[in-house]
């Protein structure tokens, strides 16, 4: 008994012990803080002068916002893989993994919604959404599985905080006093009472049920956004699953970036080892395998036929303006990282960090190829206005506006592993046979 | 306000305004004749307005007697008798009455357009005269002329293109907000004060045909405090999109589209669909629709793609003139 509460403690403390206000904590905050506010001096450039600062005009009238509002939603998607398809199925050595991916989840799912409002070109007027808000329209369906999915990945969040909560509030005498009565609102009251926790596990398991249609529509509608249209390139009915599986292999890198960060900087190597960098290599093979072979379906499909239109555009990017950045990342950015990640060596979690960072930036142009290519191209041609209508380049100011939604995303996950612990404690104690749970 | 309030109304006022007359030097001695002559002011002001206003008001009676009743047709679908007297127009504004009018649009037609290609010669003046009349900049084009050559064997030539105003419209359908909205006369229309600037129409369109105000637009002062006519769209708004309106506003007052009138080459039939009946701009000749689109063998643009559009296109055979190209039609680096 008194052997179990000893490793109980150990526990605790190695699993609240970056819950610190450090200089590094400050230093990088500052950072972000003072970046999002340059970002966001572009932004009420974009307010007063319009959408002109961009480099978007009629022709490629989607370009980054809406190529990197795909993209968070893809990555937020990976909250879903993990703590629902994966917990729900049994698997054991997620826990120190499900709540990284829930932070990340929820993080990203509330700075698509905002990524979205920086595309408007009249922002002013979003309440018309909810006012005129038509049903037949693919933004009204998307606006309502995104906040639903937000909502629910929340929730998620929060309900397996709330024991851990209770636990922090006893191991930080050292945070301020507001702090510290956060975490006292924050736990809800809650005790360690078996009726306490079979609502939760139960309200948990419910959760982890719903967020999986959910999930899967988020990312499908937002597909649809594109495929719903005439325009070749976009009309393809490969698009939802297509736009899904891409979705694991955004959030699969995201959660191992973010997995080496914490173990590094939250010393937390006892908890997240090799061996979870391993298997998220492995998983993340087995998505980008998907991945892959979507892909082929996607590009090999149509320049079999070469369609008069298909054909512009398919030679676009194997040959054209786009093929370095095309080649770039389905090379770089898909295949060389799977046969890469074939490789025990290649698992470890140095070689898996910069792996999964050539993942995630190729993820990202991804959605820039699946975007806007196809835009220069329209059914018929573009004459009698200026280049930068039939060519489109990103503007400075677009640019930075479109790194606010990064830094934010940031700030979110920083906030979040910092004030609560990354790796959960009760979870881990069950795990270690500290704490009995019936089932 | 019913009659009988008049007197009662018009009398305090009457007596406050006389009693409020310039003060007396001498209060004690003028003011007791004053009051006397004020009294009898007062009354006999009185007492006329009181004649008048019952004068008139047997008038109104016995006019009423024979006013007519009007059998109506009631919001929740019952009928009711009214007199006719009672039937008030109800008040809206110039903006409202406008904004009723552009969703409803014009009873009993379905306008439609003939392109004859053989006829077009780039003249541009159907673009010219569309971006006056709407307030555009010379990159916006609700109209163009486009040079088009299906492949290198067959003839190029000048294709106007308006918006088609499909009767099956894509970017009608993904509107999240009914701010772009398909008329049952034919034309599809944009309400900018409603228009979020998402810009999926724009994503949607096979036919390029519409624009957004990336920018302040060109009359943004000049403009700003006229009623928004949703008919011509203008005032044009910062982050909204604009459009060709099949100049609905020249359609209500009978006459034919900006660019329909304005083109020197006849290239241009606009009609009614339901009358069988189109009117070349230049000409003014007006022909039936349906021996010009089957003897001349019309098409549309893209058909394939479900759109139906409203804009019947006779193909460039037998042209009385070579195909000159332009040079501006190449967007060039600068």
């Amino acid at each position: 008994m008194d052997e179990n509460n000893t490793a109980l403690n150990k526990i605790t403390e190695d699993l609240t012990y970056h819950i610190r206000i450090t200089r590094g904590f400050k230093i990088w905050m500052g950072f972000l803080i003072i970046g999002l506010c340059i970002c966001l001096y572009a932004y009420t450039l974009q307010l007063r002068y319009g959408l002109s600062v961009a480099g978007i005009r009629d022709y490629v009238s989607w370009g980054l916002y809406i190529s990197n509002f795909v993209f968070f939603v893809a990555t937020s998607l990976i909250g879903m893989l993990i703590s629902g398809v994966l917990s729900l199925t049994g698997i054991k050595w997620i826990t120190p993994v499900a709540r990284i991916a829930e932070i990340i989840a929820v993080a990203f799912a509330a700075i698509a919604g905002l990524v979205i409002i920086m595309d408007m070109g009249r922002p002013d007027r979003l309440t018309n959404v909810f006012i005129y808000g038509r049903f037949q329209s693919p933004i009204l369906w998307d606006v309502t599985v995104v906040t639903t999915y937000f909502v629910l990945s929340a929730l998620l969040l929060f309900l397996t905080l709330i024991s851990d909560i209770a636990w922090v509030h006893k191991k930080t005498d050292h945070l301020p006093g507001w702090v510290k009565k956060s975490y006292s609102v924050l736990s809800l009251n809650w005790t360690n009472t078996p009726e306490k926790n079979r609502i939760i596990r139960r309200c948990v398991r419910i959760l982890l049920i719903l967020i999986i249609p959910c999930a899967l529509a988020i990312h499908t509608v937002t597909s649809w956004l594109f495929a719903m249209t005439t325009r070749a390139g976009w009309d393809s009915t490969l698009f939802g699953p297509y736009f899904v599986t891409g979705a694991f292999v955004s959030g699969g890198s995201a959660v191992i970036i973010a997995m080496y960060f914490f173990q590094k900087n939250y010393k937390l190597q006892n908890y997240i080892t090799n061996r979870h960098f391993n298997n998220m290599g492995k998983l993340l093979v087995l998505v980008m395998l998907v991945y892959l072979y979507f892909n082929i379906n996607e590009f090999l499909v149509p320049a079999y036929k070469l369609k008069t239109a298909e054909a512009i555009n398919l030679h676009d990017l194997f040959s054209g303006r786009f093929a370095l950045m095309f080649w770039a990342v389905q090379i770089g950015g898909l295949i060389l990282p799977i046969i890469l990640m074939l490789f025990r060596k290649m698992r470890a979690p140095l070689p898996m960090l910069i792996i999964a960072l050539a993942i995630f930036i190729g993820s990202w142009f991804k959605r820039y190829i699946i975007v806007i290519p196809v835009q220069e191209h329209p059914y018929l041609p573009i004459q009698y206005v200026p280049y930068n209508f039939k060519v489109y380049t990103p503007t400075l100011t677009e640019i930075a506006i479109t790194l606010s939604s990064f830094f934010l995303a940031l700030i979110i996950i920083t906030m979040l592993s910092k004030f609560f612990p990354v790796v959960p404690i009760r979870e881990t104690a069950v795990e270690r046979g500290l704490i009995e749970e019936e089932e | 306000m019913t009659m009988e309030e008049h007197p009662k109304n018009e009398q305090p006022q009457d007596s406050q305004h006389n009693q409020r007359n310039p003060e007396p030097e001498n209060p004690k001695q003028v003011s007791r004749r004053k009051f006397l002559r004020n009294i009898g002011l007062i009354g006999a002001g009185a007492a006329a307005a009181a004649a008048a206003l019952y004068s008139g008001d047997i008038f109104e009676k016995t006019k009423k007697k024979g006013g007519k009743k009007s059998v109506l047709l009631t919001q929740d679908n019952k009928l009711v008798e009214v007199d006719s007297l009672e039937i008030k127009a109800l008040e809206k504004s110039p903006e409202q009455q406008m904004q009723l009018r552009g969703r409803e649009g014009i009873p009993g037609r379905r306008w439609i357009w003939v392109i004859d290609l053989s006829k077009c010669r780039n003249a541009r003046q159907c673009i010219s005269a569309c971006q006056a009349a709407h307030h555009l900049r010379p990159d916006q084009f609700h109209i163009n002329t486009l040079q088009m050559q299906e492949n290198p064997h067959t003839p190029s030539f000048h294709m106007p293109k308006p918006c088609q105003h499909c009767d099956n419209p894509p970017c009608v359908a993904v509107c999240p907000v009914d701010a772009t909205f398909k008329r049952p006369d034919g034309p599809v229309l944009i309400d900018n004060e409603r228009c979020i600037g998402c810009r999926f129409c724009i994503a949607a369109c096979p036919y390029s045909a519409r624009m957004l105000n990336w920018s302040k637009p060109k009359f943004d002062e000049q403009d700003k405090d006229l009623p928004y006519n949703i008919e011509l769209n203008i005032p044009q708004r910062i982050g909204t999109i604009t459009k060709c309106l099949m100049s609905s506003d020249r359609l209500r007052e009978d006459k034919l589209p900006y660019c329909v009138s304005a083109c020197p080459n006849g290239v241009y039939y606009f009609g009614d669909e339901n009358e069988d009946a189109v009117t070349n701009g230049t000409t003014k000749e007006t022909v039936r629709l349906s021996t010009l689109l089957s003897e001349n063998g019309a098409y549309q643009l893209l058909p394939e793609l479900g759109t139906k559009p409203r804009v019947y296109y006779l193909p460039p055979k037998n042209r009385l003139f070579p195909f000159e190209p332009s040079k501006d039609a190449e967007p060039k680096k600068t």
